[in-house]
């Protein structure tokens, strides 16, 4: 009992420590790679001694320093209890829904076999779904306990444009459970190991292309990310819904923009690319196509698969990342007209296409 | 479940319940709901649910209760005095919510009469409330009820588009 | 020791009572309405328990069936506050009372 308590936790920990990391080096990321794609230096004061470290100094000193060190300004006439909450809210469904992700396959250790995923749910796709749906509430919050009109319309916006967006990922997300037949996201991940027609990887993206892009635009927009970050548009309403909150608070609706980029390409990656699975490797080892096998320790097949799904998912990472800083804001009935009109029935009748398809191969 | 879960899931809903009554700015009173419609969701998962716990997240506490904040802020109701019934009608309401709580929970903990036994038709496909019971169930026996209810979402959809509508436009 | 199913019929019958107790002791429509979606939600904790009890699942299907009427009846429900806003500038019951004697 202990034991199994002991494994819980430090899987819980594994998968909570990655995703904080992440959400913190994306904000370098971020920094640099606009600063790239703008053809500047972006932010490079930062350094110990002259040595800047890659920008870890900027990551794990210089920001978090500055935001905790600031002062906390509460607008008079606020609920207090709300404008403090709003932030948690805001970020905690979030961090939550990694633990349904896998970030590998059963580690074996001594006669014990771990899961590397933090929990395992039979509805894990619904328990993700559950918890971007609980995300729209720190938006809502965050926009009321403001006092301020513009940040009430940035957060009314905010969460239409949230709960509008939910319906179009969850009806690529039924297409993938269609596919691969299990709401178990590790299971998902499993039946994506065969390889098709023996040399193609069976992953999602060749069963379901159109539930690919489907999930990639509409994550984008549930994030509020350019070219959908209307409710935050810095150009138009200050900040959106958070322009009142400063300090640590403001840290945290950024980390949720972050934390909510890492979730968007975990589901990616779990859904279409495979998750861990390294192309043509089992647990034994390599197998290849052509024939040629090789044999690896099974600690070392672990430790790639934990690679492999970790450079997916920053690879999507990036991709969001030059998304954001390449395209051009939508003005918000755009958006929504996108969202309902053109998104929904796209994926119903991709839907509709995969039912039919499944009915005349199984006839 | 043992106990412990239990109570502990028990007593903060049943706190935050009144929290939803007796809150003055109905803000509050949204969010305290959502709380303890989300610790009704645990209770659901712990009672071998898990379809209708993640139903429960998703449909209630993820998409009513927007609706309900939507609208709280779209009238911009502000923290109001709590509006007080005449005490007659409140005195006489708590009398008989007392008395009710009383009965059927005496009685329940009674012991609840000889039910059916297990099984209307035998056992189910998949493990007890997962995914694949729950359709099972509702796509043989309940499929006309699923049907009707599919029209009733559109004509609620409409009702409701056509009630909200400013009109004059 | 497991948790008897009578236990959660007297939480779904504190929490129906609850409700109950908000419908008629407040008199903002809004609070009036979750009072009655508190309500529903205790039996639809009525009806998880006993399923588990009798190991059915048409119990199940049924709280299914509350959610998405109760979903429809909220939907409607807040129209109808908001037209009725419109028109009298107030959702307090007891302003509301131009049809009573």
């Amino acid at each position: 009992m202990g034991i199994e308590l002991l494994v819980a936790a430090v899987k819980a920990l594994i998968a909570i420590g990655m995703l904080l990391n992440l959400a913190g080096i994306l904000g370098w990321v971020e920094r640099k790679g606009s600063a790239l794609i703008q053809d500047r230096i972006g932010a490079n004061r930062a350094a110990i001694l002259g040595f800047a470290g890659a920008g870890l100094v900027n990551t794990l000193l210089a920001d978090p320093i500055k935001f905790v060190t600031k002062e906390d300004v509460i607008p008079r006439g606020v609920d207090r209890l709300l404008h403090t909450l709003a932030p948690c809210v805001n970020l905690l469904p979030v961090i939550v829904a990694f633990a349904a992700v896998p970030f590998g396959d059963r580690l074996r250790i001594g006669e014990r076999a771990i899961n590397l995923q933090a929990v395992e749910l039979n509805v894990g796709v619904l328990f993700i779904l559950a918890m971007t749906s609980m995300g729209v509430y720190g938006v809502v919050l965050g926009g009321w306990a403001s006092n301020n009109r513009l940040s009430l319309l940035g957060g009314i916006r905010g969460s239409a444009q949230m709960i509008s967006y939910e319906l179009a990922m969850g009806l690529s997300i039924v297409a993938v459970v269609m596919t691969f037949g299990s709401l178990d996201l590790q299971e998902i991940v499993r039946a994506q190991g065969h390889n098709i027609a023996g040399w193609l990887p069976g992953w999602g993206i060749f069963y379901q292309p159109v539930a690919f892009a489907l999930l990639l635009i509409a994550g984008i927009a549930e994030s509020k990310r350019a070219p959908f970050d209307l409710p935050e548009g810095e150009s138009e309403i200050v900040a959106g819904y958070f322009t009142e909150y400063s300090g640590i608070k403001y840290l945290m609706f950024f980390m949720t923009d972050f934390a909510e980029i890492a979730l968007v390409s975990a589901l990616l990656t779990t859904f279409f690319f495979g998750g861990w699975q390294v192309p043509y490797l089992t647990s034994q080892g390599f197998a290849f196509p052509w024939g040629t096998t090789v044999e690896l320790p099974h600690l070392l097949v672990v430790l790639l698969q934990v690679g492999s799904y970790m450079v997916k998912v920053f690879v999507f990472c990036w991709f969001q990342v030059l998304v954001r800083w390449t395209m051009p804001r939508l003005r918000y009935d755009q958006l929504m007209w996108f969202g309902w009109k053109v998104l929904l029935p796209v994926g119903i009748a991709n839907l509709l296409v995969t039912a039919a398809v499944f009915l005349l191969l199984q006839g | 479940m043992s106990p412990l879960v239990f109570f502990l899931l028990a007593i903060p809903m049943v706190l935050f319940s009144l929290g939803v009554v007796l809150a003055r700015s109905p803000v509050r009173s949204a969010l305290s709901l959502v709380v303890a419609l989300f610790l009704l969701a645990a209770m659901f998962f712990q009672l071998d649910a898990h379809m209708i716990a993640a139903l429960q997240v998703i449909v209630y506490a993820g998409a009513i209760m927007v609706l309900f904040l939507f609208v709280i802020m779209l009238l911009n109701l502000q923290q109001e005095p709590v509006e007080a019934a005449r005490p007659a009608q409140r005195a006489i309401a708590v009398a008989f919510s007392v008395l009710f709580v009383l009965s059927v929970g005496l009685a329940a903990l009674r012991g609840l009469p000889a039910l059916p036994g297990p099984g209307v038709e035998g056992a189910v496909a998949g493990a007890f409330g997962s995914t694949e019971a729950l359709a099972e169930r509702l796509f043989t026996r309940h499929l006309f009820a699923f049907e009707v209810t599919s029209v009733l979402l559109l004509v609620a959809i409409v009702g409701a588009v056509v009630v909200a509508r400013r009109l004059g436009k | 020791m497991t948790v008897p199913a009578s236990w959660y019929l007297v939480l779904a019958t504190l929490l129906f009572a609850i409700g109950g107790l908000g419908v008629l002791i407040r008199r903002n429509l809004i609070v009036m309405f979750m009072s009655i979606e508190l309500m529903l939600n205790a039996v639809n904790l009525a009806f998880v328990a006993l399923a588990r009890q009798q190991h059915v699942m048409d119990g199940q299907v049924m709280v299914f069936f509350v959610m998405t009427v109760a979903a429809a009846e909220a939907a409607v429900g807040l129209a109808i506050i908001l037209a009725v806003f419109r028109h009298r500038e107030t959702v307090n019951a007891d302003e509301v009372n131009l049809l009573r004697w």
